[in-house]
């Protein structure tokens, strides 16, 4: 029945006899298939070849050095008060007299804990940060894990090696020279 | 023990083996065929190349919890697989997997049991499988197994019907039941496809329906009836009834080069036959020259199963109805024609006695149905008109 003038007319014949005994129809598909079967694949071999990350790929966090191989992290909680997922936590101390070379201000993290199953890997506590201490890193994802207690970091998996310092994405590209001037 | 009993047994344990290999790695095959159909690679990682795949998928049937549902009938549950796996190994038998080996004076042949009604046998094992998939269905005490246990069994039923009648013109044309006579009488490229091309096709298309293979894979599909006849079933069961499916299939692809490739006949075994007694001398020259044979069969057959898959990943599923009405309203009068057709034929060819009668008889009357189709359906011809909202 037809409810508006906007209807469309279609012609719907019935199937010819080379249609209705599908077997050309079938031998074509044959074909197109053995052609699929010769082709190139698209499978990568993963782990031996990986597909490359952009520079800009937020992975797994890292809590930088400064030049000096002093820590930039002074436990403001900027970043834990940003996180949307409720992932970081931290217990602020003060710097002793003999470690002014291992922390770059008197307030330092005593401890810094990211629940890796909490974070959504979103970037704000980088966006965040006022010391440029914490970034995702463009080129490691967090591991596999087996058990439960392996998922808490804490800062001896966070804060960075200083004879291997990380990629930081975009900022990569900016050495740490050049980066210390722009700390508040 | 005798020699010939000794030599019987070892055809037989060697034919044994060789089929559940082939339908091990066939199991493989069908994943690395998809695969590359499908432009990926399929498994390569469980050995080189993924050849331990199989192993490890039977490891892992192996190690999956078995139950047998409450309220079921235990002894038929169990029953059901064990039937399917029976019916399927035991078809293996008849196929004549070379010409006779000659050992001291003797010949033996290489086939499990030599009997003169191969054929019949087959069919008759064909229409057994059936019980396989029904008792399976009947004792899961679900509904739906019951369901998909009923379409699979008519199926299978509609469809043994026009592959008997497919057979039975076979038959006319070498007027014996006998699998390794037949194959016999079709030396060098004297095959059968080129006397019954229609026969082949609908022989085909009913192989693929016994085997429950796609394009007739309703039974088992998951998104017509959950898991069909075999839901309930888990672990070692399941991996019965997923096996015999592929035992079907090699025997299905062995069957159909038998009857219609000439089995293990190749153009070009005269000038073999001479060079090889040539070289290796007139006993070990005859062995090696029915193995060069046996090895052809198996490319037959490992050609077949590759059309098989290569055939399920190309095209989509037929309905139930669709499925019912191909097979006994197109299979079977088209299984009929054929044997009219090859009877009057093979009529001509006796009476006077000129081969090219058959040909032309056989393909003229091909041509006529093609023409008489074509026909039928321009007499069909009507517009539909079909209103769509745009």
């Amino acid at each position: 029945m037809q409810l508006t003038n906007r209807a469309k007319k279609l012609e719907q014949k019935p199937l010819t006899f080379a249609e209705s005994i599908y077997l050309p129809a079938i031998a074509q598909g044959l074909g197109i298939t053995l052609k699929h079967f010769f082709s190139k694949k698209a499978t990568i071999q993963y782990p031996e070849e990986k597909r490359p990350f952009s520079p800009i790929f937020r992975g797994l966090h890292v809590l930088k050095l400064d030049e000096q191989g002093r820590e930039r992290c002074t436990a403001c909680g900027l970043c834990a008060v940003a996180c949307p997922a409720e992932a970081i936590t931290m217990i602020a101390g003060e710097r002793q007299k003999g470690e002014e070379n291992l922390y770059r201000e008197e307030k330092y993290a005593v401890k810094y804990e990211i629940n890796m199953l909490r974070c959504i890997f979103c970037g704000l506590c980088e966006e965040a940060c006022p010391k440029a201490a914490i970034f995702l890193q463009s080129d490691k994802m967090a591991p596999v894990f087996t058990e439960r207690d392996q998922v808490i970091y804490g800062k001896d998996r966070l804060v960075e090696d200083i004879n291997n310092r990380a990629n930081t994405g975009i900022q990569k590209f900016i050495s740490e020279a050049e980066m210390t001037p722009k700390l508040r | 023990m005798e020699l010939a009993l000794i030599i019987k047994i070892i055809v037989i344990v060697v034919i044994f083996s060789i089929t559940l290999l082939i339908a091990t790695y066939s199991t493989y095959a069908e994943r690395k065929v998809a695969a590359w159909i499908q432009d990926r690679s399929g498994p390569n990682r469980a050995g080189p190349f993924g050849l331990l795949q199989p192993i490890a998928d039977a490891g892992k049937m192996f190690f999956k919890e078995e139950f047998i549902p409450a309220h079921s009938n235990k002894w038929l549950f169990i029953a059901g697989p064990a039937l399917a796996m029976l019916t399927a190994l035991m078809s293996s038998a008849v196929i004549p997997f070379g010409k006779s080996i000659m050992v001291g004076e003797n010949y033996y042949p290489l086939v499990g049991i030599d009997v003169n009604i191969g054929v019949l046998y087959i069919f008759g094992l064909v229409s057994l499988g059936v019980y396989g998939i029904m008792v399976g269905g009947w004792a899961s005490n679900n509904k739906f197994s019951l369901l998909g246990a009923l379409r699979a069994a008519s199926q299978n039923i509609s469809y043994e019907l026009a592959m008997g009648l497919s057979m039975v013109a076979v038959l006319m044309m070498y007027g014996t039941l006998s699998l390794t006579e037949i194959t016999l009488k079709q030396t060098g490229f004297n095959w059968t496809i080129i006397y019954q091309p229609l026969g082949f096709i609908i022989f085909l298309v009913c192989a693929f329906a016994e085997c429950n293979r796609t394009p007739f894979d309703l039974p088992e599909c998951e998104t017509e009836l959950v898991g069909g006849y075999h839901t309930e079933y888990s672990s070692m069961k399941l991996g019965f009834y997923l096996f015999s499916e592929y035992i079907n299939m090699f025997v299905s692809s062995a069957l159909m080069a038998t009857l219609y490739f000439g089995g293990y006949n190749y153009p070009g075994w005269h000038y073999v036959y001479s060079i090889v007694t040539e070289h290796f001398g007139h006993a070990t020259g005859h062995n090696v020259y029915v193995l060069i044979g046996t090895s052809v069969f198996f490319a037959k057959i490992l050609f077949g199963i590759f059309f098989f898959m290569w055939v399920r990943w190309t095209l989509p599923r037929f309905r139930y109805d669709q499925l019912m009405d191909l097979g006994w309203k197109g299979l079977i009068p088209t299984a009929i024609f054929n044997i009219v057709l090859t009877g009057s034929a093979i009529l001509a060819q006796d009476y006077f006695q000129f081969k090219g009668i058959y040909f032309a008889i056989y393909y003229g009357g091909v041509f006529l149905l093609i023409i008489g189709g074509i026909l039928w359906s321009f007499l069909n011809y009507k517009k539909k008109i079909v209103l769509v909202k745009a």
